[in-house]
């Protein structure tokens, strides 16, 4: 059973969400609990790979048992488990919240959310470029749908350009798959992560051209600088619930270019080594300086916290152009973090705008709210953890990856950048907040209270900010482990490989801890 | 027959990017599936072209590489179900925006004062769930 263990995240989703298209047309409950019984599943099977992960073992399950570079493979490292994991809960919040009325619009709303699950867990394990390729067909396509969902010609509009883009993004993926593939022969990562090493210097353009064109498509999942103007109008007309989930969304197209290009442009890869730092730098720069801007032009909540996910994609791209595992460790604290708090606030937002009559989260003054303190209270845990304030999370994560760039020659840019993208969130969640709040016009508040299911899922989601700084001590452990991980991709391809392939894989010894085990 | 293919492969290129700058949901629509199709063929070439050959190991003198027509597949049907749900949501901006630019609104960076009310109206209708119009735009 253990042995087939890895391939559970994406058999749960895939059967589940099968299901429920036949039951399309069944009863909405009966749907719900075939639903949320299978992302309650969904926990402990991601938690039990993170448990597995953490031991130092790369679970690899070979697809058809095939070996594996000439099989689909799906490998299970630290990494890979941490965003399972967070996948995994997220999905579970989300789905508790859209039960509450999101899923009436439409009868697939379930089945359409298994299927994003599938393709975002999926991605996050796969370990064959190809099918990263299909992966992310399959969330992109439930994406497209589940963003229609409910519908109006706003949403139809933001889906148009966010389908076109992604279809584009699509092809220009395919280009880069292509062309590995004529150059090395092979698709899978580990196996293309040592022929690159092998690349003579005759060859090293043309994948270096192949890199960055799969660089585009990442980055356009991920909501880099070109490529990230979909992004705002596509979350913000998001049903909430969906917009919750697609908080991880971004984070697929990260962790693509964290796996993909660490593996094969990392330190190992001879001629090609570091050659997409210079890259990565300018567009995360450009990236957080466009967000700022963006945030500040906000008009509605749902799409000033839109920006503030551009600003912590920005953010983690930074970290990665540092490439040092120090500084990777704060920034997967930091993903773990605005994850969370971007998926509650977009809980948060629907709360809000929902007792605000038709001015919606529109940041005008309109009615008071029917609960103005409690949703004060939670707007203030959401916004003091997003700028970056102690004591919650988002501070923490700073005080990392400052630190971690204390000796970078570029670190006076960079903490600038981000310095600024904090005092301008604080400036903009301020200024939202007591339009919000206190700027009300004379009118009565409605008197429809906010759903308590809605209400606690919300709750939970912002208090994994307080919570991962209260526990802050063994998450950055954790995500050390995970650095150093990534920074020794022998392992990964010693595990895919295997020692019976006879590879020669020249494995330095694993560098000696970073930070000392301090918080 | 590599140059014939690679000229191919540019004119289909070249062609779905222009109509994809079209700015209308059917030219966009045309052009996105041309460029499939070129990547498809681009796909093919990077096994190697050959004619003639078994894309079996071991029947003859040599092979075609199999694993790129797998891929090509795969490719294929995605992209067929990819363009199949872009039609029916250019039919579904058409029918609910009034028109068929892909910004669903002709006028270049405003709305026009008709397609405005209308659209909030719309939205009015839709009640609470609904999307709210931009207020002052």
């Amino acid at each position: 059973m253990m042995q087939h263990w890895p391939v559970l995240p994406v058999l749960l989703p895939l059967f589940t969400g099968a299901l429920l298209i036949f039951m399309a047309r069944a009863e909405l409950n009966t749907q719900r609990w075939v639903s949320v019984i299978s992302a309650l599943l969904g926990v402990p099977v991601s938690v039990v790979l993170l448990w597995q992960a953490q031991a130092d073992t790369i679970s690899v399950y070979n697809m058809g048992n095939w070996p594996a570079p000439f099989g689909i493979v799906l490998v299970i490292d630290r990494l890979s488990a941490l965003l399972l994991t967070m996948t995994a809960v997220l999905g579970l919040l989300a789905l508790l919240f859209g039960m509450r009325g999101d899923d009436r619009f439409g009868r697939n709303y379930h089945a359409l959310f298994h299927f994003l699950l599938l393709g975002v867990q999926g991605a996050f394990m796969t370990g064959d470029l190809f099918n990263l390729f299909v992966f992310f067909e399959v969330l992109l396509i439930a994406s497209y749908a589940l963003l229609m969902h409910g519908a109006g010609p706003e949403r139809t509009r933001a889906s148009f350009h966010y389908v076109i883009l992604n279809v584009a993004g699509s092809a220009i993926f395919l280009i880069g798959i292509g062309t590995l593939y004529g150059m090395l022969g092979t698709l899978n990562l580990a196996d293309l992560a040592l022929r690159v090493s092998e690349v003579g210097p005759e060859d090293a353009p043309i994948i270096r051209a192949a890199g960055l064109i799969m660089l585009m498509a990442f980055g356009l999942k991920a909501a880099m600088l070109p490529m990230y103007f979909w992004l705002p109008a596509a979350y913000s007309a998001a049903s909430p619930s969906v917009a919750a989930l697609f908080a991880i969304m971004t984070k697929v197209g990260l962790y693509a270019i964290l796996r993909v290009h660490g593996l094969l442009f990392g330190d190992h890869a001879g001629a090609l080594a570091g050659s997409m730092q210079i890259w990565l730098w300018i567009l995360s720069i450009g990236t957080l300086t466009l967000a700022i801007i963006g945030l500040v032009a906000a008009r509605t909540l749902k799409r000033a916290v839109s920006y503030l996910v551009v600003i912590s994609v920005g953010t983690v791209l930074t970290t990665l152009a540092i490439n040092d595992p120090n500084v990777l460790s704060g920034a997967l604290y930091y993903l773990i973090h605005s994850t969370f708090v971007v998926a509650g606030l977009y809980l948060l937002a629907e709360l809000i705008g929902a007792q605000r009559g038709t001015t919606r989260d529109y940041l005008t003054p309109a009615q008071p709210l029917a609960q103005p303190n409690t949703l004060g209270i939670m707007y203030f845990i959401g916004a003091t953890a997003i700028i970056g304030l102690p004591p919650l999370s988002g501070f923490m994560s700073k005080v990392l990856i400052f630190r971690g760039t204390v000796t970078h020659p570029l670190a006076p840019l960079l903490w600038t950048l981000l310095l600024l993208a904090g005092l301008i969130a604080l400036i903009t969640l301020v200024r939202a907040g007591s339009t919000l709040f206190w700027r009300t016009n004379r009118q009565p508040p409605t008197p429809r209270k906010a759903d308590p299911v809605k209400f606690g899922v919300t709750l939970v989601t912002l208090l994994f900010s307080p919570a991962l700084a209260i526990w802050a001590e063994p998450v950055i452990q954790f995500t050390e482990s995970v650095a150093l991980q990534l920074n020794a991709p022998w392992q990964y391809i010693d595990a895919v490989l295997g020692s019976g392939l006879n590879l020669a894989v020249d494995a330095p010894a694993l560098p000696p801890p970073l930070l000392g085990g301090q918080p | 027959m590599e140059l014939l293919f690679a000229i191919l492969i540019a004119i289909l290129t070249g062609t779905g990017v222009y109509l994809l700058l079209r700015a209308r949901t059917f030219p966009v629509v045309m052009g996105v599936a041309l460029i499939s199709y070129a990547v498809n063929l681009f796909l093919l070439a990077m096994g190697r072209l050959r004619t003639g050959e078994p894309a079996i190991i071991g029947s003859g003198e040599s092979y075609s590489d199999p694993l790129v027509q797998a891929l090509i597949l795969t490719a294929i049907v995605i992209g067929f179900a990819m363009t199949a749900f872009i039609t029916v949501l250019a039919l579904r901006a058409r029918g609910e925006l009034g028109n068929d630019h892909v910004d669903g609104y002709e006028e270049h960076g405003r709305e026009p004062e008709r397609q405005r009310q209308a659209r909030n109206a719309a939205d009015n209708q839709d009640g609470a769930e609904g999307t709210a119009g931009e207020p002052e735009q």
